[in-house]
């Protein structure tokens, strides 16, 4: 079987190869408590030899569940309802146990989603690999050995000798993905599903495994079913793209056309939304920028030497975190944010952004006052926060609020709406029960929410909803700085967008200030006004968000820039 | 649409542009609020899964049943459980006597019937004291945690390491000959409080990190605050289920301590004291054993077959599996 | 793997001492006078009995007492009963019997508790499953001393199928007495296994294998049991310790000449050094069973060995 997927390589592929994989009319359903639930819905796809084809959807819009159809690895309540699943013209819904045993990793491969919980921390990573070989008959014994040790160093791993005496939780997230990346190609596949193979990594991290996988593929002549939430990542990668939307494929066709012609409202709305293509900033903050800019030229003009108008501001941070040393060793420091200073002007947005490990939360919790910082000092309204207490810690409290984000943990799920929100007026004080109850109606109105929210419990809510909820509690004590810590990373697109806009209206309507951390660049882009870029608990570049974007200065922060997904992808409304 | 910008390439079989029609999936505002509302808690929720369980249901009735047994035994029998002569013993059932006697010439029936509160009571109590104690105990470490976590995790250990009914048979000889039921309270719950505190320990650690208690820490509300308006609600459910079933557990072991001769006194009508007296005539009545046995056991299945059910509502992971 | 094992052992001394200290107290709070005992019927002698008192150390205060029992733990000095008896020569006649009734339920937990576990496991949701799991509730549900009873009444004297006594200690009378002890702790197996394997059955590391292309039954066999089987050994272990402390009831029953009973008959008797050196004797099992366990979970389970 091997030796047959070896042989479809490179050559290039006329219009009238036979289709590798054949989807048509697909229905897929899972059995619940209320009966069958719809999860894909009529579905055609096409996938050629050789070829990338990307599904691109939301949460939840069944993409996964397509995905994994087609190597018969659905859940338990998951079946194929309907219609049907050509591989190389043969009837795979049809296929017994043993003979899906057979196509699973020799003919078709899985690269899945979460490199954290996919690998068996019990067995060596590669063993796991080896199993691959075996169970397909590729190698056996000191062979297969020598194989895994090639494949590892293949995926782009290192010291593959090592790496393959190894167990999962000695490898970075990074590392983990390549193994899979390993095991899914060992055994030379025809066909390669990819399920957000990058998702959980950090943005250089992606970068470089797509790279790396593409290139893969392309070499072998493997063709590779990439499904994403990311649009410009699908784009980037894929010749061929089909939008789901509610288990349906609204839209398909060659993945450029798609993007700079989309046709089905959905699409539309998502060209629109996605960050990594919407390479500008949101209108609204935009003008606002600019006229901040022009009183700042004005001020200038009139006395140099003023200082802006900073209501928070960091000076030479550091946090360090001691670290156990071994037994009898002695404990060493681990500097987790290392002498950041910035200052953040009165109705701006500063956006921290960094990758995971690089310092930038814990700045987000010293800014907060819930961690106190080695050395250095933060400053609110030119007052040093650190001994705050009793009453005048309380004061703070009230002007500095934070929004978190993860929407699933940011809400007390035994409270309900109102008492989530009633809770900062109640600590502080605030007003009657009557004048209470009229705050939480306008904070509701402010974030979009109708007023029947309040008696509904956060598990009734999306995750979009709760973390508006949230912003409603944030702004219920009306406070001067509110720090977003990855405030939007866990939403979908769409919903994304609609809370970026939310907070950038919010900024305008209360002159809010934002200290806006993200590890998302193309976020940060559409509603920063300053960037600061962080590594390693350094700062490494500050400036203004169009200088960071339009000319980096260090090489880590142009890195950064191009492992945006789909970031150099020209779209129409750009020219 | 500038041409320049479409695939150059032939569009092969199967891959033509295709948008559906949009009647086949209207679209809808993104992140819609339902209008559908029933301000539904997690423990509304539970509630209803609950009660299409039909385990739940039978373990409820029963537990309700019993209740109303240790609350109203009159209700159940006109027969007095204490009034025991001779002339009764080992008799047959008759009339207003359903299930003889025994050798003492007792109604069982009516000693089975009575012989719930002491049982029930035992168990109640132990698991108040022990959810009281282990609670705090296991909140203060959970939630404090550094030195005061160190400390009373290694008393919990301590605790733990010697065996409950070994425990229970040494304190117990210090009250020999005049053991009351509080005295078994008391010494179940003094070596039965570990599992509890253990169990909330645990809860509030994972409960205390939780971004909804930063988020209150940031609005200003004191650790002890949030202690009690959040960790805790949010730690009680595994505390729950973990009671629900030691009452079960607690009840068998106050039999067990009957059966050693540490019981409750025989001037109590318990069921542990009428299992361990009818052991020996067990060839020749064993209705004597067989009822009081089976009405334990029967009152301790249905708590631990509550305990089941609500552990598997709280928890939607294994609901769904 | 060396610091690991080295906090655990250092973690268990304030719990040794801990309890060999509460169990000390308690024992020392017990009712009767141990020298007033030795007399018997006789008259005490108030010369005899101070001389008696000062010679165990009975009159020191609690603490040096506790301190010189200790001292003794670690010369295997366990002092003697009130028959003059070394405790030591009780111990080594009672314990192996003990042992031997203990490893034996253990053996019955781990094999009947595993194979029925994994079979409800793997056929999770039915009729096998459920019966399995309401099955295992009854068992807990119903005191060891009435199975002891109705074991013994009906294996033992109706049906004549095993000796109803276990005096002898030999293996065929030990049988039921074992099948008894292991009761509660087989359902609790039972049920941790099929709660492990359902878990396993559905993690992502197994569905990655099944998309390998590894057949079912080498993904059930080497990334579902192996997983799922490491809480339940470590139950096990852990279990070694509770069964020879629980063994007092059924040891009781059928009349085993073992720890149990040699515990009972000292608390009847208030002996309090006798009771005291085996509960300190059976909470070192105990504490042992468990860092036995826990270096066993450390070589079962690669993240723990690294920690």
């Amino acid at each position: 079987m091997s030796g047959y997927a070896n042989q479809a390589t490179f050559e290039p592929v006329a219009a009238e190869t036979a289709p590798l994989l054949q989807i048509s009319d697909l229905e897929v359903g899972f059995k619940t408590q209320n009966g069958m639930v719809p999860a894909v819905r009529g579905a055609n796809l096409t996938v050629y030899p050789g070829q990338t084809v990307a599904i691109v959807g939301e949460s939840g819009s069944g993409k996964s569940t397509l995905a994994h159809s087609i190597i018969n690895l659905l859940p338990a309540n998951g079946r194929v309802l309907g219609g049907s699943i050509l591989f190389r013209g043969e009837e795979v819904t049809e296929f017994s146990k043993r003979r899906m045993a057979a196509v699973r990793g020799s003919s078709i491969g899985l690269v899945p989603q979460d490199p954290m919980s996919n690998l068996n921390p019990l067995w060596r990573v590669g063993y796991q690999i080896k199993e691959t070989l075996q169970a397909n008959n590729i190698a056996k014994g000191k062979a297969a050995d020598i194989r895994v040790r090639e494949l590892l160093a293949e995926a782009g791993l290192p010291d593959a000798d090592e790496r393959a005496r190894q167990f999962p939780h000695e490898f970075s997230g990074g590392m983990l993905q390549r193994s899979l990346i390993a095991m899914g190609l060992a055994a030379r596949p025809e066909l390669l599903v990819a399920d957000e193979p990058t998702s959980a990594l950090d943005v250089t991290v992606q970068h470089q495994i797509l790279n790396h996988l593409d290139s893969l593929t392309s070499e072998l002549g493997v063709a590779v079913l990439l499904i994403t939430h990311d649009l410009g990542l699908a784009a980037e990668r894929a010749e061929h793209l089909a939008v789901m939307y509610k288990g349906r494929i609204v839209e398909s066709g060659a993945a450029l056309e798609i993007l700079q012609d989309p046709q089905h409202p959905y699409t539309k709305r998502l060209v629109h939304s996605a960050p990594s293509l919407a390479s500008r900033r949101l209108e609204s903050a935009h003008e606002r920028s600019q006229i901040a800019e022009r009183e700042a030229a004005s001020r200038e003009v009139l006395a140099e030497t003023e200082s802006r108008d900073n209501v928070l501001v960091a000076e030479n941070l550091t946090k360090a975190f001691p670290i156990r040393g071994g037994f009898g060793q002695k404990s060493t420091d681990f500097k987790a944010v290392d002498d950041v200073s910035f200052a953040l002007q009165r109705g701006t947005t500063m956006a921290l952004v960094g990758e995971s490990g690089s310092g930038k939360s814990t700045v987000a919790q010293m800014a907060l006052r819930l961690l106190r910082p080695t050395s250095g000092r933060v400053l609110f309204d030119g007052e040093d926060i650190a001994p705050l207490a009793g009453r005048d810690l309380l004061g703070l409290r009230r002007k500095v609020q934070p929004i978190f984000q993860n929407p699933y943990g940011t809400l007390d799920p035994m409270y309900s709406i109102y008492r989530t929100i009633e809770e900062p007026l109640r600590t502080h004080g605030i007003g009657n029960g009557k004048q209470r109850r009229q705050k939480i109606k306008d904070l509701l109105e402010k974030v979009a929410m109708p007023a029947s929210t309040v008696n509904r419990y956060p598990n009734e809510l999306s995750g979009g909803q709760r973390q508006r909820i949230a912003i409603a509690r944030a702004l219920a004590l009306d406070p001067e700085v509110v720090v977003c810590d990855e405030a939007v990373s866990a939403l979908d697109v769409l919903v994304q967008d609609q809370i970026l806009n939310l907070l950038n209206d919010l900024q305008g309507e209360f002159g809010l200030s934002y200290l806006f951390i993200s590890h998302d660049l193309a976020v940060v882009r559409q509603i920063a006004d300053e960037v600061l870029v962080m590594r390693n608990g350094k700062l490494v570049e500050a400036a203004t968000t169009d200088e960071v974007f339009d000319n980096p200065k260090q090489d880590y922060t142009r890195d950064l820039l191009e492992s945006i997904p789909g970031g150099n992808i020209p779209l129409a409304s750009t020219g | 649409m500038p041409e320049a910008t479409t695939n150059s390439r032939t569009t092969r079989a199967g891959q033509h542009r295709y948008v559906a029609p949009l009647e086949e999936t209207p679209l809808q505002s993104v992140d819609a609020v339902s209008k559908e509302s029933d301000g539904s808690s997690l423990w509304k929720d539970a509630f209803r899964s609950l009660i299409r369980e039909p385990l739940f249901i039978i373990s409820a009735l029963l537990i309700l049943l019993i209740a109303v047994v240790v609350a109203l035994p009159a209700l159940f029998t006109s027969a007095d459980p204490t009034f025991c002569t001779l002339d009764n013993s080992l008799a047959d059932p008759r009339a207003g006597h359903p299930l003889g006697f025994n050798q003492q010439g007792c109604d069982i029936y009516a000693r089975v019937i009575y012989g719930a509160r002491a049982s029930v009571m035992v168990g109640a109590f132990t698991t108040i004291a022990v959810v009281i104690l282990g609670g705090i105990v296991g909140a203060i470490a959970g939630f404090y945690g550094g030195w005061l976590d160190a400390l009373l995790s290694r008393i919990i250990d301590i605790f733990f390491a010697i065996p409950f009914i070994l425990a229970a048979i040494v304190l117990l000889q210090l009250f020999r000959g005049s053991i009351s039921a509080w005295h078994i309270v008391a010494v179940l719950a003094a070596f039965g409080w570990t599992q509890i505190a253990r169990i909330t320990r645990g809860a509030v650690i994972s409960t205390k990190n939780s971004d909804f208690v930063t988020a209150s820490t940031a609005v200003g509300a004191t650790p002890l605050k949030n202690l009690i308006r959040h960790v805790l609600p949010n730690s009680i459910a595994p505390v729950i289920v973990t009671a629900t079933v030691s009452l079960g557990i607690y009840i068998v072991a106050e039999a067990t301590l009957s059966y050693l001769g540490l019981g409750l006194p025989t001037s109590i009508v318990s069921w542990g004291a009428d299992i361990a007296s009818a052991q020996t005539l067990l060839r020749t009545n064993p209705e004597a054993l067989f009822f009081p046995a089976a009405a334990l056991a029967v009152t301790v299945l249905s708590f631990i077959m509550m305990g089941d059910a609500v552990r598997d509502a709280l928890d939607p992971k294994a609901r769904t599996r | 793997m060396l610091r690991y094992t080295s906090r655990r052992v250092l973690q268990m001394i304030p719990v040794l001492l801990g309890t060999t200290l509460l169990i000390y107290a308690m024992v020392f709070a017990m009712p009767g006078d141990p020298v007033a005992a030795l007399f018997g019927e006789k008259p005490i002698n108030e010369n005899v009995a101070d001389q008696i008192r000062a010679e165990y150390n009975l009159d020191e205060p609690f603490i040096i007492q506790y301190l010189l029992f200790v001292k003794g733990l670690f010369v295997g000095d366990f002092g003697i009963t009130f028959t003059g008896q070394p405790v030591i020569d009780v111990i080594t006649r009672v314990f192996p019997t003990t042992i031997k009734l203990a490893s034996m339920a253990l053996v019955f937990e781990m094999v009947f508790g595993i194979i029925i576990g994994v079979i409800a496991g793997i056929r999770q949701g039915k009729l096998f499953d459920s019966t399995v799991l309401m099955l295992s509730l009854v068992i807990i549900a119903i005191p060891t001393f009435v199975l002891g009873f109705v074991g013994q009444f009906v294996f033992g004297i109706e049906l004549g199928w095993f000796p109803a006594t276990a005096r002898d200690a030999s293996f065929i009378s030990l049988l039921m007495p074992a099948l008894v002890l292991a009761g509660v702790s087989l359902a609790y197996v039972i049920r941790l296994t099929r709660t492990s394997i359902v878990e396993n059955l559905t993690a992502d590391h197994v569905r990655t294998a099944r998309a390998k292309g590894l057949s079912e039954g080498r993904v059930t066999t080497v990334h579902v049991l192996r997983n799922s089987l490491i809480p339940v050994v470590t139950f096990l272990g852990a279990d070694l310790g509770t069964l020879m402390g629980g063994a007092i009831v059924t040891e009781n029953i059928f009349a085993v000449d073992g720890v149990g009973s040699a515990l009972y008959d000292a608390i009847l008797r208030s002996e309090g050094t006798t009771v005291v050196s085996i509960v300190t004797l059976l909470v070192i099992v105990y504490i042992l069973a468990n860092l036995l366990v826990d270096l066993l979970y450390a070589v079962l389970d690669p993240r723990i060995r690294y920690a």
